[in-house]
């Protein structure tokens, strides 16, 4: 009799926790499409021609747009990508292919931490070095700060994809006669670089959506501005800027923008993930 | 007559080849460097431009409960308390959202299922944190004024952490948007340390009568918990910088109150909101020292992770 009603307990409790951890999942990931649905309801009912097309408006003017801020983020991720792509790629390439044990589990508990640090830290990092010296907000200081975001998650994806390459073709290389560089060069780099693509085209995303470290870096600016030694508009400042403005037409400008980042994001994440290799994730402290 | 200028193009050869290899290890090696100088430089810029207010206020800094920037005297404080609170919170949701998600992804879902979950949250981890600003401050923040604030009040209202007026935006808010941006880390991470469990642990608890959820909960969980630990540290980390969803929806109040209703302020949040007005060099001064102070805070609990999530793997891949 107890021992019937004890396992009628367990049995109780293995199919109301089991279920649970179902309900869990659901809500996680219906969270995904909530944040999809809603973008999609409020900002296809605000995003048109205009808003690619025009200089921001002050409040109270309708038919406005961000093409500034949208060119001017094609510049300042650009420019980060200039910068953080080949440093991460280099450094990553010394942890997978000249080892030192020591040095190298330092260095890569070191980009571990990098990658943890809040980007808003990292935007005073870029503060100090190059709007104080400079004297003015500038869309280079914006990319310097998202290029020390970028290179420690380079820097680990190159590693990576680089160790799983086998050993079979470096020695087979090595074995035809080639030098070290150049088997790194014309075999390890190409048999992993599908990879590595990947890690950077994940990389690159995650930073566009940054808009912490450019708040005092890249700032922000209402026209085209000149150049990247100018205060720089971005899209995640706007949206920023926008959606906390007591203005209506500013609040639908912010929906159409955070529209036109999701969808660069997850386009960009989706193609990487699916086309180029699966299983990839950026580590996001 | 042919025979020393064979040798001596082999020689060169030979000597080039591994000139070649000596710079490229010197090109890459650099750039490793650099991602240490990098970090020591963070370490030292952050440091050095918060000299003023360290000299001035010591460590009644982190003691102090006041912000003026008019009169110059700075407390750090109530932004430690809101950025420690609103993590807590977060954690309080996420981690069993998070740690549940985890093993119907690695224990019950089919291989094909849980791959496809899994990258769909993925794609909520790359979802920019200003977006969720955007939506929490345009949906969440009047939902929680409206509906749950009030429903937490006439409920729960005998705690202190559920009394006073409500007004959306708030420490509770900001934890609420803050446990959505964690699931993500926490699930990944731990599903990654349940699937490391081998597979003879689970048989042998279910041959021993355990059912599915006794063989998970008793026996496959505890293996892994130092993976799962080090997720949740990695999900607090995350937390504690969180800057605009946060500073979207805190209601930006440098009070310290027990209600979690009341307006709050975090360290990210005081600095996205005042570093680029903050005219004189006590101010900027007083605004890096609570970026030291964040860096801190994130780089212990990150350390912390990081090494248990690096035991977690070697354990497992000693099998």
């Amino acid at each position: 009799m107890t021992s019937e009603h004890l396992s009628f307990r367990r049995k109780a409790v293995n199919v109301v926790m089991l279920s649970l951890t179902g309900v869990f999942t659901f809500l996680t990931v219906s969270t995904l499409f909530l944040i999809l649905g809603y973008l999609i309801y409020y900002g296809g009912r605000s995003l048109d021609i205009n808003f690619f097309t025009k200089l921001p408006l002050p409040p109270g003017e309708l038919g406005g747009g961000m093409a500034n801020a949208i060119v001017g983020s094609v510049k300042i991720v650009a420019m980060a990508a200039l910068i953080g792509l080949p440093f991460g790629f280099l450094a990553g390439v010394y942890l997978s292919e000249f080892e030192d044990k020591l040095f190298s589990s330092v260095v890569r508990y070191v980009a571990d931490l990098l990658n943890g640090i809040p980007s808003i830290v990292v935007g005073l990092l870029a503060w100090t070095l190059v709007v104080v010296p400079t004297r003015t907000f500038s869309g280079l200081a914006g990319s310097i700060a998202l290029a020390v975001m970028l290179i420690p998650i380079v820097t680990r994806q190159t590693e990576q994809f680089l160790r799983e390459v086998p050993l079979s073709l470096r020695e087979g290389a090595l074995a035809l006669g080639a030098s070290k560089w150049k088997t790194i060069a014309t075999v390890v780099v190409p048999a992993g670089s599908k990879g590595i693509l990947t890690g950077m085209i994940l990389g690159v995303a995650r930073i566009a959506g940054e808009s912490a470290p450019l708040l005092f870096t890249a700032f922000n600016n209402q026209f085209w501005g000149g150049g990247i030694t100018q205060p720089t508009a971005s899209l995640p400042v706007m949206i920023y800027s926008h959606a906390i403005a007591p203005y209506e037409d500013w609040h639908r400008q912010a929906w159409a923008a955070g529209l036109v980042l999701i969808a660069m994001v997850l386009i960009a994440n989706i193609a990487a993930r699916l086309v180029l290799a699966r299983g990839v994730s950026v580590p996001r402290g | 007559m042919a025979t020393p200028a064979i040798a001596s193009t082999a020689v060169i050869r030979q000597r080039t080849t591994q000139m070649g290899d000596i710079i490229a290890r010197l090109i890459t090696l650099t750039f490793a460097i650099s991602i240490i100088l990098i970090t020591v430089l963070l370490v030292w810029q952050l440091w050095s431009d918060s000299a003023l207010t360290r000299q001035k206020f010591g460590f009644s800094f982190l003691t102090s409960t006041t912000w003026n920037p008019v009169t110059e005297e700075f407390g750090a404080l109530p932004f430690m308390f809101g950025t420690v609170v609103t993590s807590v919170v977060a954690l309080l949701i996420s981690v069993p959202l998070g740690l549940g998600s985890a093993i119907f992804l690695s224990e019950l879902a089919p291989a094909g299922v849980s791959n496809i979950l899994t990258f769909l949250i993925e794609l909520l981890a790359a979802i920019p944190s200003v977006i969720y600003g955007l939506l929490a401050l345009f949906t969440v923040v009047p939902l929680m004024r409206a509906y749950v604030e009030p429903l937490l009040k006439s409920t729960l209202g005998f705690l202190p952490f559920f009394q006073g007026p409500v007004y959306g935006f708030g420490l509770l808010t900001a934890g609420m948007v803050l446990s959505i941006m964690t699931v993500p880390f926490i699930i990944s991470v731990s599903r990654e340390a349940l699937l490391a469990v081998p597979r003879e642990q689970r048989e042998a608890a279910l041959a021993l009568g355990a059912t599915k959820w006794e063989s998970t909960w008793q026996i496959v969980v505890p293996y892994a918990k130092l993976g799962i630990l080090g997720s949740i540290f990695l999900g607090l980390a995350r937390a504690l910088g969180e800057t605009m969803a946060v500073t979207m929806v805190i209601g930006n109040d440098p009070k310290i109150k027990a209600s979690l209703f009341s307006p709050g302020y975090s360290i990210a949040a005081v600095i996205a909101n005042e570093f680029s007005e903050a005219t004189g060099p006590m101010y900027q001064s007083a605004l890096i020292e609570l970026g030291l102070v964040l860096f801190f805070l994130t780089i212990v609990i990150n350390g912390v992770a990081r090494l248990m999530i690096l035991a977690t793997t070697r354990k497992g891949s000693k099998r």
